[in-house]
């Protein structure tokens, strides 16, 4: 049996939990067994259910007034009990942070070998092996693991989404886990609305230092809005305040894998190159057709930010016009 | 206040990656070895508790003898001493038990690691740590203040930012803007001469994952270059030939 964790946010089902659920399946076809989705927190009964298009056959649901809030150690306690009742050989989480806060202690708790940032199926020909990106996107790695039980963090962006014409069946359940239970207490939490997680996003729209300073931004984000991209930015952006240090991507920073990555006045040196090398397509804007973001892009305009991005932000300003 | 800081040793993030042995092996010929920034990060912020509110800082690191340089400098730093597992660190769960198994019986309040190993990218030593120790695991943390027996954090989580509180113990992993790290002064570096760096002996020899392989990332087919004149172009190009958007 598979078991994946169906991680929600405000109650919705983000794309990267339904291609949790598609690799689950895609998994459980290959050695013939079934998907249990595991759902914590209030969703509605026909989100659930939907869960069956992308391929879970049952949803577990744990909705009850210890796990309203998200508490690692109690998300991970549910998780290490419903694995153990249902004799999960395989855990399948996404890379996003809650899914990294407990794909580590659900392994720990089932003396599973874990893997973190998966980007391939497993092979199964020669032992049981995933695939990873490592030195933050420079290379990639095939890990072997070797125990019974095995606990899978999968990279959003990485899998297609399958769809069956089936609908899941919902079990409740309490997870084995009380209030007692939990040690850490959120106190409040802050969502920037409106936007896309970085992390998730299939476009991002990114800018460095020469965009000269943090008030000509508006234009980066208009551009972004209009594509419905993520915004993001070189590391001496965020350390100058340009931008908070949560769009900083690179080696130090997040590393990603959109559809499309757009750089605007960003030199590409090593360090940034390797967040963002792994994105399908790459834009690269710079006024020095020197830079080195042209050696790592698929597409390049040699020009002054200044005088070019107000071009394609009417060139994309247009397309949408004439999509509506 | 007993802090452990875990840290790695990981190739200086200007490497050019590239591995030898049918590629089953990476390439430290020429690399230069830091420490792990987010360690620097965990490690800094765990100073400026105990300078606050008083208590020691232990640094530990499961790594072979060519990790000493990484040690001394977190010594250097100012860590109060330090612990190596003598052990190759094969996989992030056999870390996280040999971490564990040494610090079951140290009673640390607050263990601290980096986000993730710039290497492995696992970010998985501190979430294993915490039920390996049965202890609350937090992430991404970019705020930790200490104050009798509970600390009060700030983490990243998906689209946003929380606020929590958790009684000690606790295990956390340091995000950037955690604090700023320190650099080691002349006389950190001499005094790091003389503080206890303990060798203890690995105890399970289990490993759980090995990595088999690397692999490069294929090669870019050359940059398609659109003149500026139209530069409007980028769009129709993006649609209906990338399709990407
Ligand atoms: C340990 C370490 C870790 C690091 N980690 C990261 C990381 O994670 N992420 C990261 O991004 N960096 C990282 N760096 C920094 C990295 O080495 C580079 O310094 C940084 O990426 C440069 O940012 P930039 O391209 O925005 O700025 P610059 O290098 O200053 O480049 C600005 C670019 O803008 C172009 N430009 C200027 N004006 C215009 C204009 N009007 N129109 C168009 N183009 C223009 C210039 O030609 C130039 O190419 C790290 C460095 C170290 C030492
Ligand atoms: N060999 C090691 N010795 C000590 N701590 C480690 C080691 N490897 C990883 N860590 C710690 O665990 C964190 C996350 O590492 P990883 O899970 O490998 O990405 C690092 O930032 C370190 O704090």
């Amino acid at each position: 049996m598979v078991l994946v964790f169906a991680e929600n946010s405000d109650g919705n089902f983000k794309k990267s939990t339904l291609e949790a659920v598609s690799y689950a399946a895609e998994v459980a076809k290959s050695n013939g067994s079934t998907v249990v989705a595991v759902s914590i927190g209030k969703v509605e009964d026909s989100k659930l259910s939907e869960l069956g298009k992308y391929g879970a056959d049952k949803v577990v649901q744990i909705n009850h007034g210890a796990v309203e809030a998200f508490v690692a150690e109690v998300y991970a306690k549910a998780l290490i009990q419903l694995a153990k009742q249902h004799d999960a050989k395989i855990v399948v989480l996404s890379n996003t942070y809650t899914g990294k806060s407990l794909a580590p202690r659900v392994a720990a708790g089932l003396k599973a070998a874990v893997v973190s940032g998966v980007i391939s199926l497993p092979e199964t020909q020669n032992g049981f092996v995933v695939r990873k990106g490592v030195f933050s996107g420079k290379a990639f790695a095939d890990v072997q693991l070797n125990t019974e039980t095995k606990v899978l963090a999968i990279t959003p962006n990485t899998f297609t989404l399958t769809t069956f014409d089936k609908s899941a069946e919902i079990i409740i359940a309490d997870g084995g886990v009380s209030a007692a239970d939990a040690i850490s207490k959120p106190v409040e939490v802050s969502k920037v609305t409106g936007k896309i997680p970085l992390t998730e996003a299939e476009v991002v729209v990114s800018a460095g230092r020469g965009m000269k300073g943090p008030e000509n931004w508006g234009m980066i984000e208009e551009l972004a809005d209009l594509l419905g991209a993520a915004t993001a930015c070189s590391k001496p952006v965020s350390d100058m305040h340009w931008r908070p240090h949560s769009e900083h991507v690179g080696q130090t920073g997040i590393t990603i894998k959109p559809n499309l990555y757009i750089a605007v006045g960003i030199s590409g040196a090593i360090q940034h190159l390797a967040g963002v090398s792994s994105s399908k397509v790459i834009v690269a804007i710079n006024k020095d057709p020197e830079a080195p973001f042209f050696k790592a892009a698929d597409y390049g305009i040699v020009g002054d930010a200044f005088e070019v991005l107000p071009k394609i932000i009417d060139a994309a300003k247009k397309m949408k016009a004439a999509a509506n | 206040m007993k802090i452990l800081v875990c840290i790695s040793n990981v190739p200086d993030t200007t490497t050019k990656v590239t591995f030898t042995d049918n590629n089953t092996k990476f390439n430290t010929a020429g690399v230069q070895f830091i420490i792990n920034p987010y360690d620097e990060l965990a490690l800094t912020r765990a100073l400026e508790i105990t300078e606050k509110s008083g208590g020691t800082v232990t640094v530990v690191n499961v790594g072979l003898a060519d990790t000493e340089p990484s040690i001394r400098k977190a010594l250097a730093i100012g860590a109060n001493d330090a612990v190596r597992i003598n052990a190759e660190p094969v996989d992030a769960f056999f870390v996280a038990e040999q971490i564990a198994q040494y610090a079951k019986n140290e009673q640390f309040d607050l263990i601290l690691t980096g986000r993730e190993s710039i290497d492995y990218n696992g970010g998985l030593v501190a979430g294993l740590l915490g039920e390996l120790l049965n202890i609350p695991s937090v992430n991404v943390i970019t705020a930790i203040d200490v104050d009798n027996g509970v600390a009060n954090l700030e983490r990243d989580i998906d689209g946003g930012r929380e606020k929590l509180t958790c009684k000690l113990p606790l295990v956390a992993s340091a995000q950037k803007e955690l604090t700023e790290p320190r650099i080691p002064n002349m006389r950190g570096i001499m005094a790091a001469r003389t503080k206890p760096l303990k060798v203890v002996e690995p105890t399970s020899p289990q490993t759980y994952a090995a990595t088999v392989g690397y692999d490069l990332p294929a090669a870019k087919g050359g940059v398609k270059l659109i003149p500026v004149e139209q530069a409007d172009q980028l769009i129709n190009i993006l649609h209906n030939e990338a399709k990407v958007i």
